[in-house]
């Protein structure tokens, strides 16, 4: 029986500048549950532009989408997306940096307006899960790099996505820490049944993922792993 | 209260930006709670010197300014001589120079007047008001700006008088005004019979409405209003009023655009926050609640802050020796309500632009350059 596919594109472009900048031109894609998927690229090939249009932050020019089985396009549908379905984690951690962990980790729950109770209950699993427990009245600032990844991969499961969509979030970070916080989102998928997308440049991370897509000249191919 | 440090973060991250905001409303907070002190007590004090323990105030129809009201012996007369009247006693009002004193009230009073008897005499005693021809009573702080003693001679207006006697009254408009027998007071001001207001105590409140109705039928060019009546219908308090609102209102715009600027920059700086909390799932309508919280936050401090300014403006005032009797320094709770809802407001409005713009933070493009 085959997962259900929680992210896909059907000829999905998008240009900027009134179209003179074609960053993406009918590319298609599909990604199941429990998937690790690389898109692979070089610096300005389009990869930030897809997760940002698979995550409801930006609107495609032509195309069809699907995420969790919503159009991410309309406003509503992003919303509810957003604070339900999908995780982001991007490069810079994008935390708040003079609140503590767990202040920073509540902001999921508050949009969603969860209970005091529930929300304490949800920290205290991931925090658990990504071995961030011990620093949970810290505030970001006084964290090192890979901690910081690891609270926003928190952030990103407060509300339980099924989808997580992770810019480069290795990028700034030494080769040991990266491969930790890869490690972390492989596990998400294997062990928990997430799909987890992946933009990369780095060629290691992207050979150790499930499925490579190479996205090149506004285009993606898919490349055996 | 979860929300709460997320909108404490940035007045702990610039906390003088933060308190400069703040400062806007505290000073509108304290210049209106200073001016409406000021400006009720003048009205209560006035309204008490009226209405002289009395529950009636009787004045010509249709005046302007109780300055202009006369009304004749013959009207007082008349009222005395209604069966539910227990007291009525006309005061004329009038304004009077001296040499380096533009502007002091003369009071004419009848002899028997309970503020004669009601005051604490510092010379002379209140038998003496109107027993010698050509004789001035002085209040108190009049009696100290005018440097006359018992038995001087001052010049007021036109004429000279000997100083008859000198008292002390809780009242600053009276402590600070000069009094004559009402006929020597009609005289100098060429008034003929007429008295300003005449004060009128009823042998039984109850029959207020009995009272009136006998005021309206006999004396048709004179009204009778209740005390309580008179303050809320009184032009020249209305005007006083009015003008402390409107004061305060413009101090208080002063302190929201105090508020919008410093949410403004609140704003600016952090578009990449505001988007990542678009990213985690804030709405367009909660990220404008945030920054309206942060307004509120920022005008809680101000109020608090204005408040115990403006207590110590007052406190200080009230021990002006000049003021004294004319500020009243307890304000009704109504009034504090009115200016914090008034600070609540000001620090709304001057959140409304930065909050718009908050709302309107495009998230990938807010995240694209890092
Ligand atoms: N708002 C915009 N206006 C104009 N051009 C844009 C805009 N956003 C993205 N681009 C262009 O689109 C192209 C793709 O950008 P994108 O950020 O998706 O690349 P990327 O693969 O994520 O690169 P990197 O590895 O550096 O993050 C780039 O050439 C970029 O300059
Ligand atoms: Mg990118």
């Amino acid at each position: 029986m085959s997962k259900p596919v929680l992210a896909s594109a059907h000829r999905v472009s998008k240009s900027y500048d009134s179209g003179r900048i074609a960053v993406l031109r009918e590319v298609s894609l599909s990604v199941q549950a429990g998937e690790l998927v690389a898109l692979w690229g070089a610096s300005g090939s389009g990869k930030s532009t897809l997760l940002h249009l698979l995550g409801g932050l930006d609107t495609p020019d032509s195309g069809e989408l699907r995420v969790c089985g919503l159009d991410p396009t309309p406003e509503t549908n992003r919303l509810a997306l957003r604070r339900h379905s999908i995780g982001f984690v991007f490069q810079l951690h994008n935390l708040i940096p003079d609140l503590t962990v767990e202040e920073n980790l509540r902001v999921p729950a508050l949009a969603i307006g969860r209970g005091l109770t529930e929300t304490r209950a949800r920290i205290a699993t991931v925090v658990e899960e990504v071995g961030m427990a011990p620093r949970l009245k810290h505030r970001i600032q006084d964290l090192s790099g890979g901690e910081r990844q690891r609270t926003a991969i928190c952030r990103a499961l407060m509300n339980s996505p099924q989808l997580l969509l992770a810019d480069e979030p290795t990028g700034a970070l030494d080769e040991l820490t990266g491969t930790a916080v890869f490690a972390l989102l492989k596990r998400l998928a294997e062990r928990d049944g997430l799909a987890v997308i992946l933009a990369t440049h780095e060629r290691r991370f992207a050979e150790a993922c499930h499925r490579i897509i190479r996205v090149r000249d506004g285009r993606l191919d898919e490349i055996a792993a | 209260m979860q929300i709460l440090p997320l909108v404490l973060i940035n007045l702990r991250r610039h906390r003088w930006r933060a308190a400069i905001g703040a400062a806007g409303i505290a000073f509108g907070v304290a210049a209106m709670l200073t001016i409406i002190a000021i400006v009720s007590g003048a009205i209560g004090m006035f309204q008490r010197l009226l209405a002289n323990d009395s529950h009636f105030l009787v004045f010509e129809r249709n005046v302007s300014d109780l300055f202009f009201s006369s009304v004749t012996s013959a009207q007082v007369a008349s009222l005395r001589a209604n069966p539910r009247v227990a007291a009525a006693q006309p005061v004329l009002f009038a304004l009077v120079s001296s040499p380096g004193h533009p502007m002091i009230t003369c009071f004419g009073l009848e002899a028997g007047d309970q503020r004669l008897a009601k005051a604490r005499w510092i010379a002379g005693q209140p038998a003496d008001f109107g027993a010698r021809e050509g004789e001035i009573f002085l209040g108190e702080r009049a009696a100290g700006f005018l440097a006359a003693r018992h038995g001087d001679t001052v010049a007021i207006g036109r004429g000279t008088f000997r100083v008859g006697g000198v008292f002390a009254t809780e009242n600053g408009f009276e402590d600070g005004g000069v009094f004559l027998p009402l006929k020597a007071a009609q005289e100098f001001f060429h008034r003929g019979d007429a008295a300003s207001v005449v004060s009128v105590k009823l042998r039984n409140s109850a029959e207020a409405a009995a009272f009136r109705r006998d005021v309206e039928s006999a004396l048709p060019g004179v009204i009778a209003l209740e005390n309580r009546e008179f303050n809320s219908s009184y032009n020249s308090f209305r005007i006083l009023n009015f003008t402390a609102w409107a004061v305060g209102v413009c101090a208080f715009c002063l302190g929201g655009l105090g508020v919008a600027n410093t949410m403004l920059l609140s704003v600016f700086t952090r578009i990449r926050e505001l988007a990542v909390l678009r990213v985690c799932g804030f709405s367009r309508g909660q990220v404008a609640g945030l920054i309206f919280g942060e307004a509120a936050a920022l005008a809680a401090a101000g109020i608090t802050a204005g408040f115990a300014l403006g207590a110590v403006v007052l406190f200080a005032l009230h021990r002006v020796p000049q003021l004294q009797g004319y500020v009243r320094a307890e304000v009704d709770v109504s009034v504090v309500l009115g200016i914090a809802g008034t600070a609540f407001i000001t620090a709304a409005a001057g959140a409304l632009y930065p909050a718009r713009f908050a709302s309107r933070v495009q998230p990938a493009e807010a995240l694209r350059y890092e």
